[in-house]
């Protein structure tokens, strides 16, 4: 896997925010600034959707990204594409390696067909997509909750066609950054999910950082 | 390209007619669309990467739109999208209504946003399709192959929906396919049939599969149907 590390430094970033598990995060990233996750503690998943911050139906497409680069996995060098075909950002900088974008995300209903109806209550991420959508657009709805890239999960695909959902290959301190290129807007969930490996059982704190265009 | 509902208790039969078709379909909760196919967790909920008989198309619900009920091809793939006219032209250059008629070139998106507007649909509610006959293999890196040839002049797949659906279809060719530009037809035939058995192989296929048609018979309990 490839890695590649960034010359940012954290010091000179305009802004930082630490995300507890089971948080939200709705914020926009103008074209030319760099967006950075960290994987503080390591093995967590980071559920990220982008928008066109003027167009929000134009949207990250997790299908648009896998055709263009025919391949499935997400890391430097991929262009985030949007459903109108064009890029949303570009990976700069990864430290993990590899991302997933076909696992999705965790919801109350889901958690009822992949585990059991007892787990219908636990906290998920489609609650923390609709909340981080409502603080920035209210009219934004489940309609615009599309499929997501988890930043820092793995989730691999075998030649015969099986995917297993495997502990993350990422580890403390890893991140990934990239380029805005163009205005969007992010919403993250950071995973709550207590039933899979996706966060090591054991749901952590990311860090999130931006900078402006160097 | 294609949309109707077809209600709960009816199978679709698909036909690549001369071999090599490829269906782009999305499919919707017919009496409420925000309700879709979901590609992750139709994948993640049954551990696969493709889809095949006796495998489930699932809603973001947590509920079962269809069922794979008959299927020659044995694989259909999940994730690599539909054309755009950036694609389409890109790859075959242009052609158009002017020049050949109804021979033009088309591309997935746009037949998609087509009859998605005569339901009142759109943008947002364009997600991952599947590509229907067409088979696509991932290596260890997850790059992606398309395999030519895969499906047969005379295979079927047969969808048996468990929800009132709304089906969007088109047969604009994959958009990893190599080849020359194409729309192999495909024929559609609708038939009723019996709800599915406590052993439907769709049923028991895997334990989240038995969840999910019991999450949809919950929903069909709520409602008079």
């Amino acid at each position: 896997m490839k890695m590649t590390e960034s010359n940012l430094a954290p010091g000179s970033a305009v802004y930082r925010l630490v995300i507890g598990a089971g948080d939200h995060w709705a914020h926009e990233i103008r074209r030319g600034q760099f967006l950075r996750i960290v994987d503080l503690e390591g093995n967590q998943a980071a559920d990220t959707l982008f928008c066109d911050a003027h167009d929000p139906a134009d949207r990250y497409s997790a299908a648009d990204t896998i055709r263009h680069q025919a391949a499935l996995y997400l890391t430097t060098g991929t262009r985030l594409m949007s459903t109108g075909g064009s890029p949303l950002l570009t990976i700069v900088a990864d430290t993990c390696g590899r991302h997933d974008t076909l696992g999705g995300a965790c919801s109350r209903e889901s958690n009822t067909m992949r585990y059991s109806a007892g787990k219908e209550s636990m906290h998920a991420c489609r609650e923390s997509f609709l909340c981080a959508a409502h603080e920035w657009r209210p009219e934004l709805g489940k309609r615009d909750i599309a499929c997501n890239i988890n930043f820092f999960m793995n989730v691999p695909v075998t030649p015969d066609g099986r995917l297993t959902f495997e502990d993350g290959v990422s580890g403390p301190g890893r991140y990934v950054e990239m380029r805005a290129e163009r205005d969007v807007v992010c919403l993250l969930s950071n995973c709550p999910q207590l039933n899979n490996p996706c966060n090591a059982y054991n749901p952590t704190p990311i860090e999130v950082l931006i900078w402006d265009p160097v | 390209m294609w949309s109707a509902v077809v209600s709960r208790g009816k199978t679709l039969r698909l036909t690549d007619v001369g071999g090599g078709a490829n269906v782009g379909l999305l499919l919707y909760n017919a009496d409420l669309p925000v309700e879709r196919y979901n590609m992750p967790d139709t994948l993640k909920g049954q551990h696969t990467f493709h889809l095949r008989h006796p495998l489930c198309l699932h809603s973001d619900m947590g509920r079962i739109l269809a069922s794979i009920t008959a299927d020659s091809a044995g694989w259909h793939d999940t994730v690599c999208g539909c054309s755009d006219a950036r694609l389409v032209e890109g790859k075959f250059g242009v052609r158009t209504y002017q020049e050949a008629r109804n021979e033009f070139y088309r591309n997935g998106l746009e037949c998609f946003l087509i009859e998605l507007a005569k339901w009142g649909l759109g943008r947002r509610d364009l997600v991952p399709n599947v590509n229907l006959f067409s088979k696509v293999v991932a290596d260890e890196a997850g790059r992606l192959t398309f395999v030519p040839g895969h499906s047969q002049a005379g295979g079927i797949v047969d969808l048996r929906f468990e929800m009132n659906s709304l089906v969007v279809l088109n047969t604009c060719q994959h958009p990893l396919d190599p080849g020359p530009y194409r729309a192999a037809p495909v024929l559609l035939e609708v038939f009723k049939t019996p709800p599915p058995p406590h052993d439907d192989p769709c049923r028991v296929s895997c334990s989240e599969n038995s969840r999910a048609f019991l999450n949809t018979e919950a929903y069909w309990a709520l409602r008079a149907d």
